[in-house]
């Protein structure tokens, strides 16, 4: 399964690629994930937990800006695979993106990789 | 002293615009290339907390924004029409392991970090940062160094 999501209008604030990998779950995002385009990942990930996917990855390597309100749905993606027993692994090795998990502590919540398969190997 | 005012419908769309403008003037005035990225991340920030806090208080109200080049520093401010009432809003930089517990704990907000989030991440970006509220809103003013503008006339 795979599918791009341009945001509406044309522009590409936040773009949205799913892939699955076995049992995992891998999004790829790109753009900007602020207070504009984050409901649209928040949505992305409430229907993946909907549809049964419990094991999800989020690529973050084409992510170019990262708020705390992307991390409000990170977070609550992470709460919503969790009460399914499942898990949530990042992809990011963006200093600048980094640099928001560090500040905050979530660094110590969510398990961050290098790479996709990096992730995967981690994963099962 | 230079300042630039802008002054925007608070809706989410325009928090970029507002970073936007940011950039392109601390990038002018000489904030230092790797400082660059925190100035978009705290403007953004500042924003988007004065949007979400005119979304429940003021919707009709703008949310302005006003930077300044002087002595050597770029200031930004952002004003909203409301007032500091969640303790964590006072406590800037600050999220000791209970608070984060709590933040992804099953018991905390599904979809949103708590209110003064985006501070703790102003507050951890910005070396001078200073919050106070009066009687027209909150005031969050964010302070860089500024060398100055680059001479584009030189070799």
């Amino acid at each position: 399964m795979s599918e791009a999501l341009p945001a509406a209008g044309g522009r590409v604030d936040l773009t949205l690629s799913t892939k699955v990998e076995g049992d995992r779950t891998v999004v790829a995002v790109g753009g900007e994930i602020d207070v504009y385009t984050a409901p649209r990942l928040r949505e992305h990930l409430i229907d993946l937990v909907s549809g049964g996917s419990y094991h999800l990855i989020i690529d973050m390597e084409s992510v170019d800006f990262l708020d705390s309100t992307g991390l409000g749905v990170l977070v609550g993606g992470l709460k919503r695979v969790r009460s399914h027993d499942g898990s949530l692994h990042l992809v990011c090795t963006q200093d600048r993106i980094l640099k928001i998990f560090r500040i905050t502590g979530l660094t110590k919540v969510f398990p961050i990789h290098a790479t996709v398969d990096e992730a995967l190997a981690a994963a099962e | 002293m230079a300042t630039v005012d802008v002054s925007f419908t608070p809706l989410p769309a325009h928090v970029r615009t507002a970073r936007l403008v940011a950039l392109a003037m601390a990038r002018r005035i000489g904030v230092a290339e790797d400082t660059l990225d925190e100035v978009r991340l705290a403007v953004g920030e500042a924003c988007s907390r004065a949007v979400g806090v005119h979304a429940v208080r003021a919707p009709g109200t703008p949310v302005t924004m006003r930077l300044s080049d002087d002595d050597g520093c770029f200031t930004v401010e952002v004003t909203d029409a409301g007032v500091l009432e969640d303790d964590l809003e006072t406590e800037i930089g600050a999220l000791d392991a209970s608070r984060l517990s709590a933040v992804v704990g099953p018991e905390g907000p599904l979809d949103a970090l708590p209110p003064g989030f985006g501070l703790v991440v102003i507050g951890g970006l910005v070396e001078q940062v200073d919050v106070r509220c009066d009687e027209s809103g909150t005031h969050v003013t964010m302070t860089w160094p500024a060398p100055g503008p680059i001479d584009l006339t030189r070799d």
